[in-house]
């Protein structure tokens, strides 16, 4: 008896969580629907099927790709170049700055250290305005050399989770490698980061999702009216009418999250690991 | 095995002195020009009139003065706080009873946790634009925006937070419950313990690593949100004070800090920085605060 209440119990919950499931994609869905609707019907029959009378087709996705008095494919483009470099820049330096702070353990490197996992209580807004004046002095302010200033400000979290790992090496390995006649260069290049993959898809995962989303480390550090990423785009939509086209707005909303959502669902797996490892920071 | 590993260290800590430059260079290049520099630059700005960075007056704890005087700074600060203190209980809540039910071995959790995870990876700004189309498409049926009232602006901002956010806290508390031991959960139930009595007395006092590590984000995550808060309703509606002052009624802090900078009456910047260290304090000191607090309640493995 008991264990067909239980039962009856699981299926409840199950039948339960799919009706919250479709409550979740429905914002996603209302973003389908409304992608394809005339923008005067956006806003009254925001939750109905497109109509005869509503349905724009293909005209908002159009549209959006000039909309806003820049096209939609340079922030695509300029979102692109920052993401990855700014996470292959991440991946790289401060792995070899974790693995020689934990190896070498100096008085200087254990500065360093907790001057990392200081940054990463330190929140944006209090260095944001000499940061933006500081960048633009020294020409960070384009999609090619922001990555440093990512580099700069995403370091803490980095060199923190790979410290993290570094410590739980055997050194017996690294001493191999120094007896065979390997330099720190080498012994780094072919023995240690190998080691490091695992933990390197999960900060790029992290710095991936951060860099990609970011708003206002760009728009105050790149020159907005030659570069825009695509959130900068999005929030300039509005800034640049009085009243905006909903319908190409949801379009390009549409377009934006596409790749976001198939990048998840490529590599679910590793994002979710990834996000689990890295829930030290906000 | 200990003297090993000492003459061990030293093969290959010796031949490292000399590339330090290689490793950490680059990383402290970055370092200073991204974080430690602004760092310090904002701590001296913060006490010093200027509109140039370069032309700058010391004034002292002026700046500091003015921003405890500024009602649209302290109206912000306690928006914040009770935007983060609900939003921190009702996330939590929520998404501690989710993880609860999909590790009990329902059908499909996989498929749930995928759908719940998934909004956590639009980013602020879109899902921003996303909500505001949503809660206009439900309210303009009563004649209002979620511009028009503040009330609908908290609600709102809610209602998004909890959406992106109880996908991520849900995975946090997972790994905790999954890492409950089964003997213990055994142990509870010859016992005679019932199923709730188990949650409560064996299955939460198990957990209070992960509930600390999700209190501290979700505490922090509230305050520093900018991204969704400007997004939904950059602050509106605004209501105008008999002195004159501007309160937008639904601007956080971050928001508030960000148009003291560069709003249309940016002539404060001194201000707006102090504001900015004001605010850096506050974060910091919440995040140690709640760490001290549920570190004490956690139990002694």
């Amino acid at each position: 008896m008991r264990i067909l209440a239980k039962n009856r119990g699981k299926t409840l919950l199950t039948v339960l969580f799919s009706a919250i499931s479709v409550i979740y994609i429905l914002p996603v869905v209302a973003v389908v629907l409304n992608s394809f609707k005339l923008n005067t019907f956006v806003k009254t029959n925001t939750f109905d099927f497109p109509n005869s009378e509503s349905f724009a087709g293909f005209a908002n996705f159009e549209k959006g790709m000039t909309f806003g008095n820049y096209p939609f494919l340079n922030s695509v483009i300029y979102s692109v170049i920052i993401t990855l470099l700014s996470t292959a820049l991440i991946l790289l330096f401060t792995s070899m700055a974790a693995w020689y702070i934990s190896r070498r353990n100096s008085v200087v490197c254990k500065i360093v250290y907790y001057l990392c996992i200081f940054s990463m209580v330190v929140p944006f807004q209090m260095v944001m305005f000499p940061l933006s004046k500081t960048a633009d002095r020294l020409n960070l302010n384009s999609p090619w050399t922001i990555p440093i200033v990512y580099l700069g400000f995403g370091a803490g979290l980095a060199i923190f989770m790979f410290a993290g790992f570094v410590k739980s090496i055997p050194l017996e390995i690294e001493e191999a490698a120094a007896i065979d006649g390997c330099g720190p260069v080498r012994t780094y290049f072919s023995v240690v980061m190998p080691m490091l993959y695992p933990t390197m898809i999960s900060v790029g995962i992290l710095e991936i999702m951060w860099v990609w989303n970011d708003y206002l480390l760009p728009v105050l550090v790149l020159d907005i009216n030659k570069y825009r990423t695509i959130p900068i785009h999005i929030q300039y939509l509005k800034g640049s009418y009085g009243t905006v086209d909903l319908g190409a707005t949801m379009a390009l909303i549409l377009l934006s999250i596409i790749p976001v959502i198939a990048f998840y669902l490529a590599c679910q797996k590793h994002i979710i690991k990834g996000v689990a490892a890295g829930a030290v920071k906000g | 095995m200990r003297k090993k590993k000492v003459s061990g260290g030293s093969t290959l800590r010796k031949p490292l002195v000399k590339w330090g430059w290689f490793f950490l260079g680059p990383v402290l290049l970055a370092f200073s020009i991204g974080f430690v520099w602004p760092f310090i630059q904002g701590i001296y700005l913060s006490f010093c009139e200027f509109r140039l960075i370069s032309d700058t007056t010391f004034v002292g704890f002026e700046n500091y003065i003015e921003v405890f005087k500024d009602g649209s700074f302290l109206h912000s600060f306690w928006y914040t706080a009770l935007f983060a203190i609900t939003s921190l209980v009702i996330i939590n809540v929520l998404s501690f009873m989710v993880a609860y039910a999909l590790t009990q071995g329902i059908k499909g959790s996989n498929l749930f946790r995928t759908v719940f995870f998934m909004p956590n990876l639009i980013g602020g700004i879109v899902l921003g634009y996303i909500w505001s189309m949503i809660f206009d498409g439900i309210l303009s049926k009563w004649d209002t925006s979620i511009l028009l009232e503040s009330k609908w602006g908290f609600w709102g901002l809610i209602i998004l937070l909890c959406w992106q956010q109880i996908g991520y806290m849900m995975i946090i508390y997972i790994a905790g419950l999954q890492s409950v031991s089964e003997d213990m959960l055994e142990a509870a139930r010859i016992d005679g313990a019932s199923q709730g009595q188990t949650l409560f007395n064996v299955i939460i006092p198990n957990v209070m690593p992960s509930i600390t590590i999700c209190t501290f984000l979700s505490l922090t995550n509230g305050f520093k949100l900018f991204d969704q808060n400007l997004a939904l309703t950059a602050g509106q509606p605004y209501i105008i004070q008999e002195g004159g002052t501007v309160i937008k009624t639904t601007e956080m802090l971050a928001l508030n800090i960000y148009n003291t900078f560069y709003g249309q009456s940016a002539s404060a910047q001194g201000v707006a920085q102090a504001k900015a260290v004001v605010f850096f304090i506050l974060v910091a000191g919440l995040g140690l605060m709640q760490l001290a607090f549920t570190r004490k309640r956690e139990v002694q493995q």
